[in-house]
């Protein structure tokens, strides 16, 4: 059977792909251990230390798993939809980033284990970690940027030889996905080039502390956006083939993409509320632009399930609800995502109230919050990514989906589905009695709060231990897939239904997009960053508490 | 630019755009004139001169007027002072904090106490403890090796 994609691409995508279930493999022990750690039934060993642990699960999950997993996905789209394979410029630019941030993980897990960088996820100055911790970060993000280059060049180059015609949907929204990232690591980047780095070097003496918290949720934000919107994908533009639908309208999926680039980054005070420093005025100002993404969430809910409905009636449904069940609920490419999607609306709606200003009071760094984006990162868009993975590594090895995997790819939702329930369930109450995020095993000296915890912290260990049961069974699932028998899987892509009205060639304009987002970011940021410049407050040395 | 958009889907919109600006505008008209705007304090302080500099050369806990309290505190790797504070029953209380070496946190489970501690600014909340008991006041941000051990309580009787 003739191999479906060239060799030199497909090689491409399958590291990022595997290279990223290693780092969920690793994250996935250290999770355990943690789960294990607070709900009391286990001390660590050997020196090593619960924060530690906490470091290398943040990174190996928030930045390497989700970074690697959708750089690979993304090149996989700009093949299959610009041109059939990659040019020579954007392969070759797609392996240097692959390889700087390879580098940049090994170099921030191998700081991590010497316990020269236990600084969390956020690595909140003024902690200070071994400067070659910031020095790896520097690698994952700049070749991260290299990877983007790439796909920039292939979109371009097919825009060039096809003047005048609207791009492939699926291109469209790998580009918005990377433009945003782009955008938002500038955040992070001047934070680390421009204070971390020389700070912890010693070449200067102090760095001001809320500015580069604010640098850093500048990024933070829309990094959750760069998880979410590859899902989005799937669930725009391969779930209604999966499905044997069409995409409900191509216009309103692209609007919602834009929607999302122009709203996630103008938001990052929300993560702040509770800080001194930023006015309530401008607290304020972002929480209003961060409920901006609300329109595109709602109008992505409707396209969905009207895909659903209209394919469900299509294949016979009656009735009100007569459709649902004829959607393919033993298909693991639609069922592992739509799981996800179910998720979504609690997970949403608890990212509401997280946002809502004086309200994040009751849930600021609680275990609410942990709660909340392992609902959302960690189910909706992980459960889409495993379920991508299913017929990606087959499309992309030119190998065959088996029942047998199908199977196991429907095991594994489930047991994800029920460990989560259990851990993000437990971590969502406890977290509204106050039991605080990021914190090892305590009682807080017997305090009757404290000790009322505990039953939900064990809640939490035994989900945690069905998750890494699950995480176990993703790992042998993917490998299995590369082992099956050769032939054709399909690479799903719908179609526009044929009621669709055409799309404005507007929604293509990019320097028309780009310009707003330049102006959102100004009107949110300036006046508050300039304040923390001006505001005489005296830079932090920095601490190694750890 | 001209979208073409679905009935139902302008229904399903315009119902939800409405919820959103009556929610945003309960939220900013809660925040601005009903006096619950999120802790935001700004006022500058060198952490490294934290016990040079009043109010904090004397931490503690000072009456200010008919059980209302003034309650300078520094947040430290790994504790809060002074430690244990005693108020009455009733007592509102005018939280003062800042650190002296790396961010913490400042919460009371189950009320709405809840601030971050930045070194270089001093945060404020008030807080008024109507019913007797033992409040627990924790670090929920991870500020080192003992985070887990930062804690002190607030004694109401």
């Amino acid at each position: 059977m003739e191999h479906p994609v060239d060799r030199r691409d497909s090689r491409l995508v399958l590291s990022h792909i595997i290279f990223a279930y290693i780092a969920m493999l690793l994250g996935g022990i250290a999770g355990l251990l943690q789960g294990l750690v607070r709900g009391g039934m286990i001390e660590l060993p050997a020196g090593i230390g619960y924060y530690q642990l906490l470091t290398a699960h943040g990174v190996l999950m928030a930045l390497v798993f989700t970074t690697f997993f959708i750089i690979g996905f993304l090149y996989s789209t700009a093949v299959k939809t610009l041109g059939g394979k990659l040019l020579p410029v954007a392969r070759n630019l797609g392996w240097l980033g692959f390889i700087h941030m390879a580098f940049g993980t090994l170099l921030a897990t191998v700081m991590i284990l010497l316990n020269k960088a236990t600084v969390l996820y956020t690595f909140y100055a003024p902690m200070q970690a071994s400067p070659f911790f910031y020095v790896a970060l520097v690698f994952i993000v700049v070749g991260s940027w290299m990877s983007g280059f790439g796909l920039f060049y292939q979109y371009k180059v097919w825009r060039r030889e096809h003047k005048g015609k609207l791009s492939p949907l699926l291109a469209f929204m790998a580009i918005v996905t990377m433009l945003l990232w782009q955008i938002a690591t500038i955040g992070v980047a001047l934070e680390v080039l421009l204070q971390l780095i020389p700070w912890s070097f010693g070449w200067v003496e102090t760095v001001n502390v809320m500015l580069s918290r604010t640098l850093f949720w500048y990024f933070g934000h829309p990094l959750v956006y760069f998880w979410l919107l590859p899902a989005y994908m799937c669930w725009y533009v391969m779930i209604p083939k999966i499905i044997g639908g069409k995409i409900f309208s191509d216009a309103l999926a692209r609007l919602s993409f834009i929607l999302f680039l122009l709203f996630s980054i103008p938001v990052g005070f929300h993560h702040q509320l509770m800080e001194p420093g930023i006015s309530p005025f401008w607290k304020y100002l972002q929480v209003v632009l961060t409920f901006m993404v609300v329109i595109p969430s709602l109008m992505t809910a409707f396209s969905l399930f009207a895909t659903f409905e209209i394919s469900g009636r299509e294949k016979g449904g009656r009735g009100l609800f007569g459709w649902w069940k004829l959607l393919p609920w033993k298909d693991v490419r639609f069922f592992a995502p739509f799981v996800g999607m179910l998720v979504f609306i609690p997970a949403g709606a608890g990212g509401l109230i997280n946002a809502s200003n004086q309200m994040n009071a009751v849930v600021h760094n609680t275990l609410w919050v942990t709660g909340h984006f392992h609902l959302t990162v960690a189910t909706s868009v992980a459960l889409t990514f495993f379920g991508i993975t299913y017929w990606l590594v087959p499309a992309m090895s030119g190998r065959t989906l088996t029942a047998r995997m199908n199977k196991l790819g429907i095991i594994q939702t489930i047991l994800w589905a029920i460990g989560m329930f259990f851990m993000s369930g437990s971590m969502h109450t406890v977290g509204l009695f106050g039991s605080p995020r990021r914190t090892a095993y305590t009682t807080y000296g017997d305090h009757p709060d404290a000790v009322l915890w505990m039953p939900y912290h064990v809640a939490m260990a035994i989900g945690g231990t069905i998750l890494f049961i699950a995480v176990l069974l993703m790992i042998y699932n993917l490998f299995a897939l590369m082992r099956t028998p050769q032939g054709y899987t399909e690479y799903p892509i719908a179609e526009v239904t044929e009621h669709a009205e055409s799309t404005p060639p507007l929604l293509e304009r990019w320097g028309v997009w780009i310009s707003l987002v330049v102006v959102l970011i100004l009107l949110a940021y300036t006046v508050p960053v300039m304040e923390m410049l001006q505001h005489d407050v005296p830079g932090s040395k920095g601490f190694v508490t750890w | 630019m001209n979208v073409h958009i679905h009935k139902l889907e302008k229904i399903w919109l315009t119902f939800g755009i409405a919820m959103l600006i009556v929610f945003l505008v309960v939220l900013g008209v809660a925040t601005f004139s009903m006096g619950m705007a999120p802790p935001s304090h700004s006022h500058a302080i060198d952490p490294e001169q934290i016990e040079n500099t009043p109010p904090f050369d004397e931490p503690g806990l000072k009456q200010v007027g008919e059980n209302e309290y003034e309650a300078v505190m520094i947040a430290y790797t790994f504790g809060y002072k002074p430690n244990d504070l005693t108020v009455p029953v009733g007592a509102t209380v005018h939280f003062k904090v800042t650190s002296p070496d790396v961010v913490h946190g400042f919460a009371i489970p189950n009320t709405n106490v809840n601030m971050m501690i930045v070194p270089g600014e001093v945060n404020h909340i008030t807080y008024t403890f109507d019913e007797a008991g033992e409040y627990l006041v924790l670090c929920n941000e991870y500020c080192g090796g003992g985070h887990e051990f930062m804690r002190t309580v607030i004694t109401v009787q």
